[in-house]
């Protein structure tokens, strides 16, 4: 009887035959992330006179399936700034440890005052995520960066996992680009509209957005967070639900899944 | 016995007791000779003056020719030192020392300004450059084979808590200052400041370039004055910027005919002083950091 650990668990070799280990061996090169396997959808945000509206809902799936519906995907910063996630929910994970670390170390810098910004918030996670790409192994996430700048001007970037960068008076990553971003651009086409926009109607165009997307969007849920970003600070809430929804349009979609048209 | 103390390796204990080496090398007082002497280089430098308000920060330097005061033969054969370094718009140093040492630690923070540039879109914090340097000085003194850099810094600068002043030691050690003088016969300079630093905190830019360089004249050799060859200015600081929020006034060096100007501020309005002027006349009897 063979009593060594590689052994251990195993089918005798004198009963069952030789174990065949090739199974066990790595050959081949060395694999980065291929694609995302837990992933959020779309995150939404607008800019309106006084700061950001953000939003993105609670869900994250695997594939498909609905497999986690209490995931926050919005974080704060510095309660300064905040930082929406879409994407690899893993990925946003170490992410969210590493400006766990990046604020701590910023704090001990200044205590008294936030000195990173939105603005210089974003400028370094485009560049984490341009290094990774850089490295073939990206960080598998869209994000959307709201605060203000250093002029104290409201500020709303995204930044892509291949390290791009832009920004506009409204932005949604994933599903939200096609489906909320034609929306929010009917309110806010340019900046001198985000500049008379309140903040209450800036909230309501939001909702309705995600509103939209969860009536189109199959990865969506119907819980979700919505953050406020203003010069007195953050104001983040992580557990609200759509309200009036209608699904009468439903009625009259044909021509997918098992209908007979 | 053979004796040298710039051969041993900064150790402070040597458990062997070699023969006729006496105390030199193993400091039962827990002091590192080699940082000791480092800071020796520091005091054979030329001096350099520093003073912070509430919205500027003045640098000034006066180079004696080589070797900071005394034996000057090449004087006339070589020009004068530059001493004062622009690391990025909104911090720059002032160095008393190893100029060589100075170069490789300017550009350190040359680098790392940029590099906080580039990764944050921000000006570095000072507090932080002058933390990175304060890291890589102190390595130097403990590390095998490696020696601490002969040099004394003042970092000057602006950032979003305003003006900062830090001193900063071959030991690695930085600290921040209101005022503060480092190189040779900076005792005289450090005792003008200290007695008028009530006043620095609300200095204007100009009052602050007169307390400066009557600091520096404190220090002068005897036969030496202040002169548009041998004296440079730098100030950086921070001005109101649009809707109320202060800008950073970029560091801006004068030098040459530049400080010509400031020479004559500094030295106008002295006549009334008679008290500076016997008391550095009384600090030339004394035989101070030499």
């Amino acid at each position: 009887m063979d009593h060594r650990p590689q052994a251990w668990g195993r089918p005798r070799d004198d009963v069952y035959g030789a174990y065949d280990h090739s199974y066990m061996q790595d050959n081949g090169p060395k694999q980065n992330t291929q694609q995302p396997i837990v992933t959020g959808t779309s995150v939404i945000g607008i800019k309106f006179k006084d700061g950001v509206v953000m939003a993105a809902d609670n869900l994250a799936s695997y594939g498909s399936l609905a497999r986690f519906t209490d995931v926050k995907r919005l974080r704060t910063f510095a309660d300064s700034s905040i930082v929406g996630f879409s994407g690899d929910i893993s990925d946003m994970q170490y992410l969210d440890r590493h400006l766990i670390d990046l604020s701590l170390s910023e704090a001990y810098e200044s205590p008294d005052k936030p000195r990173l910004n939105a603005a210089n918030l974003h400028r370094y996670l485009s560049k984490l995520l341009y290094n990774r790409r850089s490295k073939f192994d990206p960080l598998w996430n869209h994000l959307l960066i709201g605060g203000l700048d250093d002029n104290g001007e409201p500020f709303l970037a995204a930044a892509d996992l291949l390290g791009s960068t832009y920004s506009a008076p409204s932005l949604a990553t994933g599903f939200g680009a096609m489906l909320a971003q034609p929306i929010m651009r009917r309110y806010v086409p340019d900046e001198e509209s985000a500049k008379k926009l309140s903040r209450e109607e800036a909230i309501n165009i939001v909702k309705e957005a995600m509103k939209v997307l969860f009536y189109r969007d199959a990865r969506s849920l119907d819980s979700y967070s919505l953050a406020v970003v203003t010069k007195e600070g953050v104001e983040l809430k992580q557990d609200e639900k759509l309200e009036d929804q209608s699904w009468a349009f439903a009625d009259r979609i044909k021509g997918y899944g098992t209908q007979t048209v | 016995m053979f004796r040298n103390n710039y051969d041993n390796d900064s150790v402070t204990f040597s458990k062997l007791a070699i023969a006729d080496m006496t105390i030199v090398s193993s400091s039962p007082q827990g002091r590192i000779f080699q940082i000791e002497y480092a800071g020796e280089a520091v005091k054979q430098g030329s001096v350099v003056v520093g003073i912070a308000s509430k919205t500027h920060v003045g640098l000034f330097a006066a180079d004696l020719g080589p070797r900071g005061t005394k034996q000057r033969n090449a004087e006339e054969l070589s020009s004068y030192q530059k001493k004062l370094f622009e690391i990025d718009e909104h911090t720059a140093i002032a160095i008393a020392g190893l100029t060589s040492d100075a170069r490789v630690l300017s550009n350190f923070m040359k680098q790392q300004s940029l590099g906080h540039r580039l990764t944050y879109g921000r000006p570095i914090p000072i507090h932080t450059l002058v933390g990175m340097i304060g890291e890589k000085a102190q390595i130097n003194t403990q590390v095998y084979g490696k020696r601490p850099y002969g040099i004394g810094l003042l970092v000057a600068g602006v950032d979003e808590n305003g003006p900062h002043l830090f001193e900063f030691q071959p030991s690695g050690m930085t600290e921040e200052m209101v005022a503060f003088a480092i190189g040779a016969r900076s005792q005289m300079a450090r005792t003008y400041l200290e007695r008028n630093i009530e006043s620095f905190a609300d200095c204007s830019k100009e009052e602050l370039v007169k307390h400066g360089l009557r600091a520096l004249k404190e220090s002068l050799v005897q036969d030496k004055e202040l002169t548009v060859e041998n004296t440079s200015v730098g100030l950086v600081g921070l001005k109101e910027g649009p809707n109320g929020r202060s800008s950073i006034e970029p560091f801006k060096l004068y030098d040459g005919f530049e400080v010509k100007s400031w020479i004559e501020s500094a030295s106008e309005s002295q006549g009334g002083e008679g008290e500076g002027e016997g008391d550095a006349a009384a600090g030339e009897g004394m035989e101070v950091d030499s």
